[in-house]
């Protein structure tokens, strides 16, 4: 007898299932560094007697690829493809898809570069007055470098050393410059010396500045040496012409006398708790000092630093860990960006070589996506059983990752999904479309007005949140039953309205319709007088704000 | 068929209908939203004795020793004079209108923590705990809220607001006790509900249902949450209570009190929110925040607070101190100036101050809280706390204490682990009589 493919499937997944974790994994053609996660995974999971949730239907598990990969749901016929794709390796080539196909370069590289401006300036950073900061200038050059999938050691070389203008259309432009820009001038660079360390290397510093820290081992005198390497550098006002304005800023490096007034030894002085003055220069924090001439053409300091960060196995650990809580919802450390000592990783193991195969990978970022989102934990329901139950992280416990961790949507996915459902609000050019969707995000957005510039959003599943899914335009907007638009075009479709119910939900959820949810739409469809589109406008609004909707499940 | 709950019986209000749609609509989709009203039969008596609380939140860390607790003539001590004032302590010079309403006040000179980077402290101080990676703890806010709520069964609008700020979060109480972030000029987004109420209604009754399937598949508290916070944004949607956020309609003297007019860089915002706060607190809001940022002046503090800081806090704080004794309302509102810390005694190489937790000051009043006096000393210096020092945990303590609330009330934090609200910390005895 001969068997269909699909049987020769079913049977090996049957078989697969009642062997040792082990040759299963071998037997795969999953990525060697996938096997490395869900082998260390799995082990945890032994140790601590849980059991995984049951695999992600297939819907929801595209919807959940689509949203952290390229940062919004799928439109119903995408999601299609993927439900009636019957090959065995459907996962494997639709993540590939996102990654590789021309048709997602843009969508992928938006979606990280906005990632990564939160990461780099904050969600409101450009938007202050008189700011040296251009938001657009920092959002092009990340969307270049995702476009490119330029290496990601590349990336962190060129935002610690960057010199240039910060804005797009001026002369010297280099979007990196828009990391440093304001954190260079204020406070001797304090700024810079912090998220530097923190953002790239995971290590937290900020308490440093003033005092010894009371439970790690990084002391004053390390701050004020890794804050040496940003004292060559400032960020020069550049005005509108005839005005009092600032249009951008220019960031450059100029020789450093030190506060001691000798180049030849720029040193820094800070003040112990005591008042006792102390002297830095420009040492790494794995020891390696630099000369300590100020004078760029004897070193460029941030060079420097950057050719160690580089080198830093804390770097390719610190985005492993970004990019694991980006996929899986924790990172292995609470926070994510503390990686200090005295901060132990739930998988140190998996950590460590995750970020040694990230570095044989010439970091190459989409390899590392694709390694997660392949994985089996990436895979798993999000629904818990008796048996996994106790794996919460939300109660202090360190993730075991048995399942998937509901997480709410951010603003910005939120944005794209209903932006994208609808091809009548996507007009415009790129600009216009980001000005217009920075503009909405911002109404979220509250800055503490610190140094550090902290701040907090409402987009958090609190009131103003709610009120906006309500009432507000861009709901409005995506229920709009105008030709063109996604609710005009269901409308129009020859089929059943049960069956433009069901493709509802697929949009919205990755699922079909319930058979309540089917009858509800019917008494709807006769208050509305037998008006499909109208029935179908209340259903998706009903839809929109609903948990299930704005949670990644 | 839909039932006969689908049609809105003329003159009736959203509220009411909405009340009446909790038990009828079984029909549609299982019950709905549970819009029930407890009863107002108490509400007057309650009225009486109900207490609330404004904390006024300088974000960055103020320089308290140029403020509260200063040092003329040691070499830390800064070009500020100080000034006597209605009470029997002696504040700075750039806050004549705040000097005349120091007798409602108390000043916490011994204040002494040990959390001084922003994040930290503004955490610490909010909630009366220390960051914690495996607990949420609740700020001020929701805690309170969720304590005094009892006391207004006809509140519609959020108990835990905060004007031009962000706070810090419910933790473990869940998104159904998070702030309601609001701008100093009251003005609230996406407010206007466009759509008619019957056809909202059924579009409701679709959300409850799927919602509710949601729940269903143990999906924990965060679902159950968000059908909270749907439920309350739906209240305040149709609140008469919503008035109460129009700053804008109160006269122009007022305002120009407060410091409420021109809103330029820091100015203007504060003083609305301080005037917002009253107006909340007048409608039975028991907890506000009102943020006023930017005291992070690590470089040339002193022309900062001279010429930015002193002068709108003066006038919102002492405006706000003023009006609620006037309309009869300090005894029950407790007033909290704080930041996340103070600032370093050393004036550093940029004519500023940096963070500084070991020894420093608030203040408090309102609420039964003993005014005009000082607590607790600092060396000549401001460097150390030389009487018993407090903690956020002391203070937090003494205002549940002002707000007739038990410090020993204890909730199940997310851990299971009980957890007192206020940290367990001591009432400092000075504040009351």
């Amino acid at each position: 007898m001969t068997l269909c493919p699909q049987t020769i499937t079913r049977i090996a997944v049957v078989l697969a299932a009642l062997l040792p974790a082990s040759w299963a994994c071998a037997q795969s053609n999953l990525p060697s560094q996938t096997q490395l996660i869900n082998k260390h995974i799995q082990q945890g999971w032994i140790d601590y007697e849980l059991k995984p949730s049951p695999a992600s239907p297939d819907g929801k598990w595209c919807r959940r690829v689509y949203l952290d990969i390229i940062g919004r749901i799928p439109t119903p016929a995408e999601l299609d493809a993927f439900l009636q794709d019957k090959g065995a390796d459907k996962d494997h080539r639709l993540v590939n898809m996102l990654l590789h196909d021309d048709r997602y370069t843009e969508e992928y590289a938006r979606n990280w570069a906005t990632v990564w401006t939160n990461i780099l300036i904050g969600q409101t950073g450009g938007n202050e007055r008189n700011s040296l900061t251009s938001r657009p200038g920092m959002s092009k050059y990340l969307r270049d470098s995702f476009a490119r999938n330029k290496p990601y050691n590349d990336m962190v070389f060129e935002l610690v050393t960057a010199t240039g203008s910060t804005k797009p259309g001026t002369e010297n432009f280099n979007g990196a410059t828009n990391f440093l820009a304001m954190k260079v001038n204020e406070d001797q660079a304090t700024l810079a010396t912090s998220s530097t360390s923190r953002i790239f290397m995971g290590l937290q510093v900020q308490c440093t500045q003033c005092h010894n820290h009371p439970f790690n081992q990084w002391k004053q005198q390390k701050f004020w040496e890794f804050n040496s390497f940003f004292r060559q550098t400032r960020a020069l006002r550049r005005y509108a012409e005839g005005t009092r304005d600032v249009s951008h800023a220019e960031l450059v490096d100029e020789d450093f006398a030190g506060e001691a007034g000798d180049p030849s030894k720029a040193i820094v002085f800070y003040e112990l708790r005591n008042g006792v003055t102390r002297t830095a220069g420009p040492v790494f924090m794995d020891g390696t000092e630099v000369d300590v001439s100020g004078y760029v053409s004897d070193v460029n300091r941030r060079e420097a630093l950057g050719k160690m960060m580089i080198e830093s196995e804390f770097m390719d650990k610190m985005i492993v860990n970004r990019m694991w809580a980006h996929f899986m919802g924790y990172a292995f450390t609470k926070p994510v960006d503390d990686l200090g000592p005295h901060n132990v990783a739930s998988h140190p193991m998996l950590l460590e070589e995750l970020g040694a195969e990230f570095r044989k990978a010439s970091f190459d970022l989409k390899q590392l996506i694709q390694w997660i989102a392949l994985s089996e934990p990436y895979r798993l329901s999000s629904q818990t059983t008796r048996s996994n139950a106790s794996d919460d992280p939300q109660q202090g416990e360190p993730p075991k990752f048995t399942h998937f961790y509901l997480r709410q949507m951010s603003a910005e996915q939120l944005y794209q999904s209903l932006v994208s459902t609808n091809k009548a609000s996507a007009r415009g050019s790129y600009e216009s479309q980001e000005a217009e969707r920075n503009r909405w995000l911002q109404q979220f957005v509250t800055a503490f007005g610190t140094d550090e510039g902290d701040e907090s959003t409402s987009f958090n599943g609190s009131i103003p949140q709610a009120l906006m899914m309500f009432n507000g335009d861009l709901v409005r907007n995506s229920t709009t039953t105008d030709s063109g638009s996604f609710l005009g075009d269901l409308a129009r479709e020859n089929m059943k309205p049960g069956d433009k119910v069901h493709r509802l939900f697929l949009a919205g959820m990755g699922r079909r319709a319930s058979r309540d949810e089917l009858t509800i739409a019917n008494k709807l469809l006769a208050a509305r007088k037998g008006d499909q589109a109208a029935m179908l406008q209340d259903m998706w609004w009903a839809i929109l704000n609903s948990n299930e909707f704005i949670i990644n499940h | 068929m839909f039932n006969s709950q689908w049609t809105t019986p003329a003159g009736m209000t959203r509220r009411h209908f909405m009340s009446h749609m909790a038990g009828g609509s079984a029909a549609m989709a299982g019950a709905a939203f549970t819009l029930g009203q407890t009863l107002k039969a108490n509400a007057d008596v309650l009225k009486k004795n109900r207490k609330s609380a404004i904390l006024l939140w300088m974000g960055g860390g103020p320089s308290t020793i140029d403020m509260w607790d200063m040092k003329p003539g040691a070499p830390t001590g800064g070009p500020f004079k100080p000034i006597s004032t209605s009470g029997d302590g002696q504040i700075c010079e750039h806050m004549p209108l705040m000097a005349k309403q120091m007798h409602h006040m108390a000043v916490i000179r011994s204040m002494s923590t040990r959390e001084a980077d922003h994040d930290r402290g503004r955490y610490y101080m909010h909630t009366g705990f220390v960051p914690n990676p495996n607990i949420d703890h609740p700020s001020y806010g929701s805690v309170l809220a969720h304590e005094l709520i009892g006391q207004r069964p006809e509140l519609e609008i959020p108990p835990f607001v905060t004007v031009g700020g962000g706070s810090a979060g419910p933790g473990f109480l869940g998104m159904a006790w998070a702030p309601f972030a609001v701008t100093s000029n009251g003005q609230i987004r996406n407010l206007q509900m466009k759509l008619e109420q019957q056809r909202l209604m059924q579009r409701m009754a679709a959300l409850d249902l799927i919602e509710k399937d949601f729940v269903k598949k143990n999906r924990g508290t965060a679902a159950e949450d968000h059908q909270k916070v749907l439920k309350k944004t739906f209240d305040l949607m149709s609140s008469e209570q919503m008035q109460a956020f129009k700053v804008s309609e109160e006269p122009e003297a007022v305002k120009e009190r407060y410091g409420a007019t021109g809103m330029g860089m820091g100015g203007g915002g504060f003083g609305q929110g301080c005037l917002l706060a009253r107006r909340l607190v007048e409608a039975g809001v028991p907890f506000v925040e009102v943020d006023l940022g930017g005291w992070d002046s690590h470089s040339d503090i002193f022309n900062t607070l001279t010429n930015r800081h002193l002068p709108v806090l003066d006038k919102a704080m002492s405006a706000l101190t003023e009006d609620l004794e006037q309309r009869g309302m300090l005894q029950d509102t407790a007033i909290i100036w704080m930041g996340e810390f103070g600032r370093t005694p050393r004036i550093n190489q940029n004519a500023g101050r940096d963070h500084f937790a070991r020894a420093w000051s608030v203040v408090v009043g309102g609420a039964g809280i003993k005014g005009g006096i000082t607590i607790g000393e600092t060396n000549s210096d401001g460097t150390t706390v030389e009487t018993e020092p407090f903690s956020s945990e002391d203070l937090m303590t003494s205002v549940c204490k002002a707000l007739g609330i038990s410090p020993d009330t204890t909730y199940t934090a997310n851990n299971r682990r009980p957890m007192k609200i206020a940290g367990g910390g001591k009432i400092i005895k000075d504040l009351f009589v």
